[in-house]
């Protein structure tokens, strides 16, 4: 089967962003980007179901700027065989990503399409849900486990309660979450070979998709700042402090 | 302004989460109406119709409903919330997941977790893990949101006297099925609504020293959570995680026990309005947030907290 895999390039998770001086937006100049760790996730799922036998072929996705090839390549080391870049500089909403990719799915008729369950600079959570609503496909958010058979996916996730599992007709679209395995590193080999593997790139406009934004950014800020309180000498003092001070407990 | 609030319950009864979604409708203002979608949902639906300042409560009670399956409850929600100018819902795994499919469906471009209101268009919500907040506004017209309930009080759960209309609509797409679920059954309060939490994080060395967390917990009649590191180590199960990727907590009280503090951490758990933290390492990142910080080694001082209380 078809596997598409997408890819979104966000700022490295070890960087803590600063809004500009003006508040206008975050503090992106100079700082390191990388694949979005969920994505990095769903990548090493369908590189795992391209090494069981099951993914036949594993299509990387990224939709962005130039830039984005470089997460495309790193997806294309860990195994994926080929790579389409959506390319845009405009500022991306995730239904206007979703589109892109349903323009992609359109094209390429994956039977899965795996996905990271949010991306970690706008945490939205939104762009596999708004896929499979576009594509009326099945849709499995959360995974923490996946196993296809006979032309069915079934899905462990992680929900508030606990665990649920469901099965999905395909084509489906299944979001990760942290456990659903641990992403391996690219060898060095792999990251030599990924620079010969073929990758597309095409436009929203060849696509025929309108990307115009629906939201508009009006400022960024800081949280409030929580001020460290004392340090309690035993736990005695602490217990004191929580009944006749903070009055939290009785 | 016409605002939807989509239930949050069980089918028996309404969960708590729905009632941070009203008082964000409130904030913005207008009439509010709740939508429980659901299966033999009539206890859910009578429970909404209590509900301190709710006009309507609509029901679509069908068997395809029953388990929440995002293809067949979100186009029911895109079709109802064609008719209002907001649609809300408080951000539970549930919601996340339906949502965004029901925004796409209507051609909107969600928001996901507002943790402020500002106008009827225009919201605030935490982005990068929490470490800034943005005000964003949105030119759609129908405003679909995702509410973060830590930012929301709870509205009185009684004192309305709604009516309940039936939705006859039923949407089952047959393309997912529900095939069982894990719950983990606890006696503890949930812990996005408890008082008071306390959590364990990897210094708690395994999952049976947990037992000396459960013990206070019960002590204080308080939810028992727990950090990343501890649930990747596979000390308790993933439901209990507090953080940027698990549960978003705020209660009056909260204990971290063995926990650093890491970033992800702190973004579940920062607005809890008291935060002790329990920890040997002084220069744990948790103190920097904590009211009250004990520099102990955790095997000593629960035993003696248990003890005191």
């Amino acid at each position: 089967m078809k596997v598409l895999v997408a890819v979104k390039r966000v700022v490295d998770y070890n960087v803590k962003v600063r809004p500009k001086s003006d508040g206008s937006d975050v503090d992106l100049a100079n700082v390191k980007m990388s694949i979005n760790p969920f994505c990095e996730i769903a990548v090493e799922e369908a590189v795992r179901l391209a090494e069981k036998g099951i993914a036949t072929e594993v299509i990387a996705v990224s939709v962005g700027p130039k830039q984005c090839q470089e997460q495309l390549r790193t997806a294309l080391a860990l195994g994926a065989d080929r790579a389409i870049l959506v390319e845009t500089d405009e500022s991306l909403e995730p239904l206007a990503i979703a589109k892109c990719l349903k323009a992609v799915c359109d094209a390429e008729s994956p039977d899965l399409v795996l996905m990271g369950k949010q991306a970690i600079d706008g945490d939205n959570n939104q762009t596999g849900q708004m896929l499979s609503a576009l594509l009326h496909c099945s849709q499995a958010t959360f995974a923490s486990e996946l196993s296809l058979d006979n032309g069915k996916a079934v899905v462990i996730r992680e929900v508030d309660g606990g665990l649920q599992t469901l099965e999905l007709s395909l084509p489906a679209i299944v979001t990760s979450d942290l456990r659903l395995n641990e992403p391996r590193y690219a060898s060095l080999p792999n990251i030599m070979k990924a620079k010969r593997k073929p990758l597309d790139v095409k436009t929203p406009d060849e696509l025929g998709v309108s990307i115009a934004p629906r939201v508009t950014l009006l400022g960024v800020e800081l949280p409030a700042e929580r001020q460290a309180g004392i340090k309690v000498e035993d736990v005695a003092m602490l217990v004191d402090k929580l009944k006749n001070e903070a009055k939290v407990i009785s | 302004m016409s605002i939807l609030v989509i239930a949050e319950h069980d089918n028996s009864s309404l969960k708590p989460a729905t009632l941070n979604s009203v008082t964000a409708a409130q904030a913005i203002g207008g009439d509010i109406d709740i939508l429980v979608i659901g299966s033999n949902c009539q206890g859910a639906a009578e429970q909404a119709a209590q509900v301190a300042g709710i006009s309507k409560v609509l029901v679509a009670d069908n068997a395809a409903y029953g388990h929440q399956l995002a293809e067949n409850v979100a186009p029911l929600i895109a079709e109802v919330g064609a008719e209002y100018s907001h649609v809300l819902a408080t951000a539970t795994t549930t919601a996340k997941n339906i949502l965004p499919r029901a925004a796409a469906l209507m051609d909107v471009q969600a928001i996901s977790e507002i943790s402020a209101v500002v106008s009827a268009d225009t919201f605030k919500r935490p982005i990068y893990a929490g470490n800034v907040i943005a005000t964003v506004q949105s030119s759609d017209a129908i405003k679909v949101l995702t509410v973060r309930g830590t930012a929301f009080d709870a509205a009185p759960a009684e004192g309305g006297s709604a009516t309940i209309e039936a939705i006859a609509s039923a949407h089952d797409a047959g393309k997912s099925e529900f095939k069982g679920e894990e719950v983990a059954k606890s006696d503890r309060p949930e812990l996005t609504a408890a008082k008071i939490v306390v959590s364990g994080g990897r210094g708690m060395g395994n999952g049976d020293n947990f037992s000396m967390i459960y013990s206070i917990a019960d002590k204080l009649g308080a939810g028992v959570g727990a950090s990343r590191a501890a649930v990747d180590a596979g000390f308790v199960p993933n439901d209990m995680q507090v953080g940027q990727t698990g549960k978003i907590v705020a209660p009056d009280l909260y204990v971290a026990v063995g926990i650093s503090g890491a970033i992800q951490h702190l973004a579940g758990m920062k607005d809890s309005k008291v935060i002790v933290a329990i920890n040997k390492d002084e220069e744990a990142p948790i103190f920097s947030v904590a009211d009250y910080g004990l520099v102990a080694d955790l095997f000593t001082a629960l035993p003696e907290l248990d003890s005191l209380l």
